[in-house]
């Protein structure tokens, strides 16, 4: 069987073109539309169904509040919610940055020779087999009720697989490219800079977005466990006062504040390292 | 120019087996002669190759470069690799200015003489293009720009031509013979097809397996400059048929 419009059939070749092809070059959507309408379009759809459900069901507002309802609750003090908002966004970011600053230099340590790997890997999987919930309250009692804490257990939280993909990153450079750096004269640490760390940017980005995505998640399990501000104190408040709604508020709040943030990291690598081929985009 | 004075070089595998790779190996290289080596896969053509550039120690006996034991990577050795090994952050043009960066020795005249060499292999208005942009073929030349900018006297090449089509490769083999005759260095080029070993070089070192020792140097007596259709002259039949042999054994080098 042949496929259809197949040049190495001899019929194919003699034959007149045809004015109708069989085969239609399937014409690609623009960034645009599927990067930023179809994302957008398919919230705003779920939030539609949501708002219909409600309202088609009766849902009682206590159990799960429509949309309508939990825009109006969030919106009725926005002086209070952007407080909070604030609060929490500082505790993020500087989670984040402190997870950053410590990871780099982390990977590139743990890569560095296969002993000081063996002794300093047990040392990280042990914070991570510490439950970060049950910690925080320990911390808040070494370290004070300050905002140290909360900025500590949020590192916790995000700086592992940061570790794992920068020096995963940093060890997957082809054995060539090493060569080539040898047969230049270059040092560790010309090695390290101008072939290891280029070569670990995709890496680093795709480790810097889970980060981020777990900072958020770091910051309100802190604020649950010792806070007087942010959004994981005000679901907590406002549940405890049957102010549901804000909740909810509070919750759709902190997933944009994620999204939001992941789009910056984005961002940042398509602006200032276009040749990164973007390790983790989603499967297509 | 090159002193290769009865090298042996062992592997230790993981299970601590000794592998031995190359034994007693002895070859004199002049100055701006090409070399090629031949030999069945695994017979150690790139470990010494690896070995005269400094990249691995020997285990036994030395190399010597212009009356210098190699001990380490030479500044003024140029290394082609299999696969193009570009830097994907880095544009051609600073792909092809690596080594000087790297060696520190960026001259005002530097991007002028990367792009002339880029000309030299027909890659003019490439400079600015990242290598995800570039064809296999263009890639390599690049990598062989790469190799020639700090205008090494010595030009170490493992397999180059090996991923490339065959009509790239020709090409490329023609291009080779004319910047050799254009800037003539040293050439050792590992290649695992016989006719491109005879198209390039002055004498092929024939080595034969496990553990990889020299079978016999075969010179090569076609004239130069060569073109492809010199294949069906008597100094090249004689030369690959020779080194046929050498590697295949005499009864199959009747059968084509
Ligand atoms: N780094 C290494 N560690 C252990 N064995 C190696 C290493 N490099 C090469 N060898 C072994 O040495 C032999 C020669 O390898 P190589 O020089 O790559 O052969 P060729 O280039 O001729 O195909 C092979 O048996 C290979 O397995
Ligand atoms: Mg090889």
């Amino acid at each position: 069987m042949q496929p259809a419009g197949s040049v190495s059939s001899s019929s194919a070749l003699s034959a007149p073109p045809s004015t109708e092809s069989y085969i239609t070059e399937p014409r690609p959507l623009p960034a645009w539309f599927v990067e930023v309408v179809l994302p957008i379009a398919a919230i705003a759809a779920l939030f539609l169904v949501w708002e219909a459900a409600c309202q088609f069901f009766a849902v009682p507002s206590y159990i799960i509040p429509a949309p309508s309802a939990i825009w109006k609750e969030t919106s009725a003090n926005p002086g209070n919610v952007g407080w909070h908002t604030l609060v929490t966004t500082k505790t993020v970011l500087l989670g984040f940055i402190v997870s950053a600053l410590v990871s780099l230099p982390l990977a590139v340590l743990l890569t560095s020779s296969p002993l000081v790997a063996a002794s300093v890997y047990p040392l990280l999987v042990l914070t991570q087999a510490i439950p970060k919930v049950a910690l925080a309250p320990i911390l808040v009692v070494v370290l004070g009720t300050s905002e140290l804490p909360r900025v500590v257990v949020t590192f916790l939280v995000a700086f592992f697989p940061l570790v794992l993909s920068i020096a995963s990153g940093l060890v997957s450079v082809p054995p060539e490219l090493i060569e080539l750096g040898r047969s230049c004269k270059a040092n560790r640490w010309t090695e390290l800079w101008r072939i290891r760390l280029p070569y670990a940017v995709p890496f680093i980005f795709s480790g810097l977005k889970a980060a981020i995505a777990l900072s958020v998640v770091g910051a309100v399990v802190a604020e649950f466990v010792n806070a007087d501000a942010g959004l994981g104190y005000l679901i907590q408040t406002s549940t405890a006062f049957f102010k549901v709604q804000l909740a909810w508020g509070a919750l759709i709040i902190l997933s944009i504040m994620g999204i939001v943030l992941f789009q910056i990291i984005v961002a940042v690598e398509r602006i200032f390292f276009p040749w990164s081929p973007g390790i983790d985009k989603p499967p297509v | 120019m090159i002193e290769i004075e009865n090298v042996s070089k062992h592997f230790v595998s993981r299970d601590r087996d000794r592998v031995a790779a190359l034994t007693n190996v002895s070859i004199s290289i002049r100055r701006n002669e090409f070399v090629c080596l031949v030999g069945p896969s695994g017979c150690g053509k790139s470990t010494l190759l690896r070995l005269v550039g400094g990249l691995l120690p020997v285990t036994q006996g030395r190399v010597v470069i212009d009356g210098q034991q190699v001990s380490e990577p030479r500044a003024e050795t140029g290394i082609v690799f299999q696969s193009p090994t570009l830097l994907p952050w880095a544009s051609v043009l600073d792909n092809v200015l690596f080594p000087l960066k790297m060696m520190k020795r960026v001259t005002r005249d530097s991007p002028n003489r990367a792009k002339s060499l880029l000309k030299l292999v027909g890659l003019d208005g490439f400079e600015g293009k990242y290598p995800r942009e570039l064809s296999g073929g263009m890639q390599m030349r690049a990598g062989i720009c790469r190799a020639l900018v700090h205008d090494p006297d010595i030009l170490l090449m493992d397999e180059p031509f090996s991923s490339l089509d065959a009509l790239t490769r020709e090409e490329l083999t023609l291009e080779l013979m004319r910047i050799w005759r254009e800037q003539p260095k040293t050439v050792l080029f590992v290649t695992h097809s016989i006719p491109e070993s005879v198209m390039l070089a002055d004498r092929v070192v024939v080595l034969s397996p496990r553990p990889g020792r020299i079978a016999e140097i075969v010179p090569v007596q076609v004239p130069r400059p060569r073109q492809f259709g010199m294949e069906a002259l008597d100094e090249f039949q004689r030369a690959t048929s020779r080194i046929r042999q050498l590697i295949f054994g005499v009864e199959r080098t009747t059968v084509h």
